[in-house]
């Protein structure tokens, strides 16, 4: 499993271009979160992919090919902090209630809402946090589940920010020649 | 100034240089039309919206510039996917305009409306759909800048009806290319540089593998010196031909299936490939797993994406070849490499004897003689434009280019029906030159419609088909693999000499060795259009081969008897 960072262009049509990518060099992907930056116009895409450091190379390489995004990098194997945040309805009835209540404590999730039957849970972290918890959760009756994949940032100051416009155009504009 | 979109797009061709655009009319497209007809750019007509994509290809190719091609909606732009793809493959500059149904009408299902930008998406290098005319000047500013910078490739810009319509402010200088900033990503990394030089100062038995991206960032210059420093043996790849003289005796020729032998044995043997601008494709390696096992790998490439692909380098010099070539070229060592130059030379040998120029005259008239004869009498100096086949692999073993881009061939797609339009762009970009379209008999049955086009626009080029009744280089993978089984490749054509005439063009046909080079005399001599149609043996291969998938030492060579004894008669 890889984990790319990219920072696209905020506007239709972007996220199909990425997926389209991803279809084309036959990479399948686990998720792709995407939402806008603290610039409204540049959103920013956690890819995490199922294929190995080479398919992460090319996917990487083909993604900044694209001219919608500015950016793409491998984020896999630095230090990186990843969050999930997920929404799970589950079976709470009377007498599970309790215990139920016992795990949503050691697992850090919270109580977002209460019915006479069920209880929704939120929980964020990591995958394998999240992960556990539905583990634990399978034997009450998971009726429900919502996630939103994972996002993820390099830790401290391995900074990845968007590159700026140099005002100055890359290439010199081209012409047709006789 | 206030200017409708059609009239915003035709006036900012104009000033990106643009001189001829290869189209065909249709309904979502009309305002442009209406607006090309009050602007001093010319428009060819084609018979086939495939054809002007290919029309515009060949003039980028031939030119170095820009082609640009315009459709219709719907059917007009689904038929240009094939042509466009064709530049994709290729990296090859043209931009595709196409109209589009109004923008209230888009996703209604309308008369003519698809989704070109959908279809198009993998096999463009950008496309955008414009709906506003307030935005049509600088979408075309940016599509030209995308597809001639870095590695280039086919933008295709869509422009719905309502925004060729609409009048708005025209302000060119407002009007610039506002793209996403990109992080620049040239190769700064001085340990890689360091490995190349070393590695290339050391090395035994070089050899350098010469692809197109030598021609598209200019190199050729800087090439000659770096092969001259460093003695390097140079073997091309297909598009590479013509970017380095074939006469240079550092030139050993074309690599891969169906490459010289003596070139595909140096490779095998080398102890270190200096890859430029080409893409390591599976028909110049042959199986990745038996290729060049004992030579080092160093690739100089614009496309970080080619880097690792297909075959693990040891040191990756990205950028534009030209800089990358300058900065190294300070940095070697002259070498002399007598004893490797020596021994290619001994690898040629065996070549030599089995070479068709080389046998007796059997009096059959072979597509290589009809091919060597043509560089014979054009002094190698005429643009070429070859179809996809048999032909094609003969023009590039027998027709000797010593300049940059006078060999214009479909490689990465392989596309029949190429060759015809591609030859009237190449024409429309260099009217001073001699233009051969080569096709074979297959091949020019899929697009021979634009025969009409060189009649409309009077142009003249002339047309060598290659007919030897099949779809040749299927028929021959049918001997080699399938045990000549000759399903569904003999082929019927229509009398190529009787059809030009129905053209109102002059058509010849030849059958035999000695008519050969007067016709092509006569065809050089005349001031229009001249189809010769060569009767060529039936069931001659292309030789050597290497069996797709196969190690490229291992090539199925050229009998020394060749089917002299098989031949029929025309």
């Amino acid at each position: 499993m890889q984990t790319l960072v990219a920072y696209v262009e905020n506007k239709p049509g972007v996220l199909n271009r990425v997926a389209s990518l991803a279809r084309r060099l036959a990479i399948n992907i686990d998720s792709l979160t995407v939402g806008p930056t603290e610039n409204e116009e540049i959103a920013r895409m956690t890819i995490v992919a199922h294929t190995d450091e080479k398919g992460a190379h090319r996917l990487e390489a083909s993604l900044e090919k694209l001219v919608d995004v500015l950016l793409a990098e491998n984020i896999s194997g630095r230090s990186v902090l990843e969050r999930d945040l997920a929404l799970i309805k589950v079976l709470a009835d009377q007498q599970s209630r309790p215990h139920l209540m016992e795990l949503i404590k050691v697992f850090r999730a919270r109580v977002v809402d209460v019915a006479p039957e069920s209880l929704i849970l939120e929980v964020s972290g990591t995958v394998d946090k999240i992960d556990g918890l539905l583990e634990v959760l399978r034997p009450f009756g998971v009726l429900e589940m919502a996630r939103t994949g994972r996002i993820a940032m390099t830790r401290g100051g391995d900074l990845l920010r968007p590159p700026v416009a140099s005002g100055q155009q890359e290439f010199p504009e081209p012409v047709c020649r006789k | 100034m206030k200017l409708t979109g059609a009239e915003i797009l035709c006036e900012s061709l104009t000033r990106l240089g643009v001189r001829h655009i290869f189209g065909y009319p249709g309904g979502a497209i009309l305002p442009v039309y209406d607006a090309l007809g009050k602007s001093k750019l010319h428009h060819i007509l084609v018979r086939h919206e495939q054809g002007a994509t290919h029309m515009a290809d060949g003039y980028a190719r031939a030119s170095g510039g820009v082609g640009v091609a315009m459709a219709t909606s719907g059917p007009g732009a689904t038929n240009m996917v094939t042509g466009i793809a064709t530049a994709m493959l290729d990296s090859s500059p043209v931009v595709c305009i196409t109209g589009q149904v109004s923008s209230k009408l888009l996703g209604s299902d309308a008369f003519q409306e698809i989704d070109i930008t959908g279809i198009t998406m993998p096999i463009t290098k950008h496309n955008v759909v414009v709906s506003r005319a307030e935005d049509v000047a600088r979408t075309v500013r940016e599509a030209f800048l995308i597809a001639n910078s870095g590695r280039p490739g086919p933008v295709l810009v869509d422009i719905t009806k309502d925004a060729q319509q609409a009048s708005t402010e025209f302000n060119w200088d407002a009007s610039a290319p506002q793209l996403p900033p990109k992080r620049h990503r040239n190769n700064h990394d001085q340990a890689e540089f360091d490995r190349a030089v070393e590695l290339l100062n050391s090395a035994k038995r070089p050899i350098i593998l010469a692809g197109r991206g030598i021609m598209l960032s200019g190199a050729m210059q800087v090439f000659e010196r770096f092969v001259r420093v460093g003695n390097f043996p140079v073997a091309m790849t297909l598009l590479g031909i013509g970017c380095f003289p074939a006469k240079d005796p550092m030139n050993l020729g074309m690599m891969g299936m169906h490459g010289e032998a003596w070139v595909n044995h140096a490779i095998q043997e080398s102890d270190l490939l200096i890859a430029v601008g080409m893409r390591f494709d599976d028909r110049v390696t042959g199986d990745l797993r038996t290729y060049a096992k004992g030579a080092r790998k160093i690739h100089i490439e614009i496309d970080r994406a080619e880097i690792n692909k297909n075959v693990p380098v040891d040191a990756a010099l990205i950028g534009d070849a030209r800089e990358v070539l300058e900065k190294l070229l300070p940095a070697l060592e002259k070498r002399e490499r007598s004893d490797w130059l020596a021994h290619i030379r001994e690898l040629k040998g065996d070549s030599a004897v089995r070479d068709i120029q080389n046998l007796p005259d059997s009096g059959h008239l072979y597509a290589a003689h009809v091919i060597n004869d043509l560089w014979k009498e054009t002094k190698g100096e005429a643009i070429v434009v070859t179809d996809v086949g048999q032909h094609q692999m003969w023009e590039a073993q027998y027709y000797h280019h010593d300049q940059p881009r006078t060999l214009i061939t479909s490689g990465g797609l392989g596309t029949m029906g190429f060759a015809l339009p591609a030859a009237i762009g190449a024409k429309f970009a260099k009217p001073d030159s001699e233009v051969w379209a080569v096709v074979g008999d297959g091949g020019f049955q899929m697009t021979m419609s634009e025969l009409a086009t060189i009649v409309q626009e009077k142009i003249k080029i002339n047309i060598a088909i290659i007919n030897n009744g099949y779809l040749g280089m299927v028929r021959q993978w049918q001997e080699f693999f399938y045990d000549k089984r000759y399903v569904a490749t003999p082929l019927v054509a229509p009398d190529f000499a009787a059809l030009a005439n129905a053209f109102g063009i002059r058509g010849e046909r030849i059958t035999s060795r000695g008519d050969v080079t007067p016709t092509i005399r006569s065809a050089r001599e005349s001031s229009e259009t001249v189809i010769i149609d060569f009767r060529v043996e039936q069931e001659d291969s292309v030789y050597p081969m290497v069996p797709a998938g196969g190690s490229l030492h291992e090539m199925i060579r050229r009998p020394n008897n060749p089917l002299v004894e098989t031949a029929t008669e025309p």
